[in-house]
């Protein structure tokens, strides 16, 4: 029934939006695309089942894969994109240095997990299913939309309004004038990369839960639709990579529950090429977005 | 107060100051005039931090600020207007002039929103807009308004002019000498040598890198080789 599949691709969106909104705001903010939020969102949910299986409580594995993958993002943006930042070589060579960094990530997952899939402990979180208007909502999914619209209501709020936020917006305008304002533009990323991470860690971990199932290659298939997601969305557009996620997640869901299976990806594509032809840019995108040139 | 001795500076290839020196002190307008590519952006730019010297020295109050990076440099309170009206173009007026008080650091400000407004009124009334929807002139006002926010002890302004209607020009100088007349000190960099004359105390002139003459701009407005290279076309 459409009213349970909408549920459940409200869902879905959430998780795709927790994301993407750190592949967005770190493309928006230098221009680049981090190959390696795929293995940081992978590592988020590896810290949180290892917490679990060593016995500590869900938060705490939750709090620990926050802070772990918000910590390894900004490693990556020092390892893989400052230095080559003052050669000037970021576009592209970023993109190298940061395969060669989700490589270096997953495989060191692989060894710690031994290629294996691993799952939470039964019950690591309560199995209770609500009714109401004829629908089923597990607790589980309530509390990841729950997760996913705070954390996206937090973000948004420092981004439009705090002096934090205005000063990364500053400096993904034109870092050139942000730095004779006074704005240090490494602090800027690095603590941009730190919140990019931690929400990506955070949707690892709600996505271990919901399928159960936690895999040293599970980032892939998120950096894939991510990329859907920024370019529908309008590169580097945030409210644009929302409402982007929430078509893929809805599109995804539906076309999972009423089509034959293995048309899913299809027809996503085939979505995002038609929205594309309409809107070059994206559908909030602005009429530079496309262009991986800096505007500077 | 500004003292730049013997700064050379160059790009890949390119010698871009050749020694240049120059003095600013509290509460002039020092103008420095010279064609396009004689080096005066290069000379705001090293100053501000942007650029790395080769030789030579830039004192800022009795402190070395040369090898300070940018934001460090806006912090002791020297603020650029960077030539092209650099506004936050996807950010409210408003905010653009909040951002500008990140150079404050621990400074207390000279000049609050509400002074930034009597300086630019029409700030006030298009503070909810988008700083690229407004106007060149406007967006020159928002850029100095922006660097009044950072508490200025020395105004750098890279080319003001570029590009605004002479209406626009006569507003956005009039507002630069109420700036001075409250006791700022400010570094002009023009190519339109009349307009840098007339509303400076001093002028340096620049050609290919070197300072080839500096006096009192009145004086220089007077001499015949400014005149005949500088103001003739005006
Ligand atoms: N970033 C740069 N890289 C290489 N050359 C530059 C750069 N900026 C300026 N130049 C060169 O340095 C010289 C001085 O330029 P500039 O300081 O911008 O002059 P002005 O501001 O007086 O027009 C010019 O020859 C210019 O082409
Ligand atoms: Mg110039």
């Amino acid at each position: 029934m459409l009213a349970q599949q909408l549920l459940n691709g409200l869902v879905v969106s959430g998780v795709y939006a927790l994301f993407s909104l750190g592949f967005t705001l770190v493309f928006g903010i230098q221009r680049i695309l981090n190959l390696a939020h795929g293995a940081i969102f992978m590592t988020g949910a590896m810290v949180a089942y290892y917490t679990v299986s060593a016995g500590g409580p869900l938060w705490l594995g939750f709090v620990l894969a926050i802070l772990a993958s918000g910590i390894l993002s900004v490693i990556v943006e020092l390892v893989c994109f400052r230095r080559l930042r003052k050669t000037g070589d970021e576009e592209f060579g970023g993109i190298i240095s940061s395969i060669g960094a989700g490589l270096v990530i997953t495989t060191i997952a692989q060894q710690v997990s031994s290629t294996q899939i691993l799952r939470f402990p039964f019950e690591t979180f309560p199995v209770v299913i609500y009714r109401f208007w004829g629908l089923r909502v597990s607790m589980l999914q309530l509390f990841m939309a729950g997760a996913a619209i705070v954390l996206v209501l937090v973000l948004g709020y420092f981004i439009y309004r705090t002096s934090f936020g205005r000063r990364v917006r500053a400096v993904t305008d034109n870092e050139h004038a942000s730095m004779l304002m006074g704005i240090n533009p490494n602090m800027i990323y690095a603590q941009t990369y730190f919140v990019a991470g931690a929400l990506a860690g955070a949707a690892g971990v709600l996505v271990g839960l919901a399928f159960n199932s936690i895999s040293f290659v599970m980032g892939e298939p998120y950096l894939m639709f991510a990329f859907a997601i920024i370019i529908l969305g309008g590169l580097g557009s945030i409210p644009g990579a929302l409402l982007a996620s929430l078509v893929f997640g809805m599109v995804q869901t539906l076309t999972i529950a009423y089509l034959p299976s293995g048309l899913t990806d299809t027809i996503i594509f085939a979505a995002l090429f038609l929205i594309l032809l309409v809107r070059p840019n994206g559908i909030l995108g602005k009429d530079d977005a496309g262009s991986l040139r800096g505007r500077r | 107060m500004l003292e730049v001795r013997d700064l050379r500076v160059h790009y890949s290839g390119i010698q871009a100051l050749r020694g240049v020196s120059l003095d600013v002190r509290k509460g002039e307008t020092v103008a420095l005039i010279g064609p396009n590519g004689a080096g005066k952006s290069s000379l705001l730019n090293t100053i501000s931090g942007l650029v790395a010297k080769d030789t030579g020295a830039i004192t800022f109050e009795g402190q070395r600020i040369d090898g300070l990076a940018p934001w460090s440099v806006t912090k002791a309170g020297i603020l650029q207007v960077p030539e092209g009206r650099q506004v936050f173009a996807e950010m409210t007026v408003l905010e653009n002039l909040q951002v500008g008080e990140t150079a404050l650091a621990e400074r207390a400000p000279t000049y609050g929103l509400e002074d930034v407004y009597k300086v630019f009124p029409i700030l006030r009334e298009r503070r909810d807009q988008r700083a690229g929807s407004l106007s060149g002139g406007q967006q020159q006002m928002l850029v100095i308004g922006r660097a009044l926010m950072g508490g200025p002890r020395l105004l750098l302004l890279d080319e003001p002019s570029l590009g605004l209607a002479p209406v626009i020009i006569a507003q956005v100088f009039e507002a630069l000498a109420e700036l001075k007349a409250q006791g700022l000190t400010i570094l002009l960099v023009e190519q339109n040598a009349h307009l840098a004359l007339t509303s400076s105390d001093r002028a340096y002139v620049i050609e290919q890198g070197k300072i080839v003459k500096s006096d009192e701009s009145r004086s220089l407005a007077t001499d015949p080789e400014v005149t005949a290279l500088y103001l003739g076309q005006d």
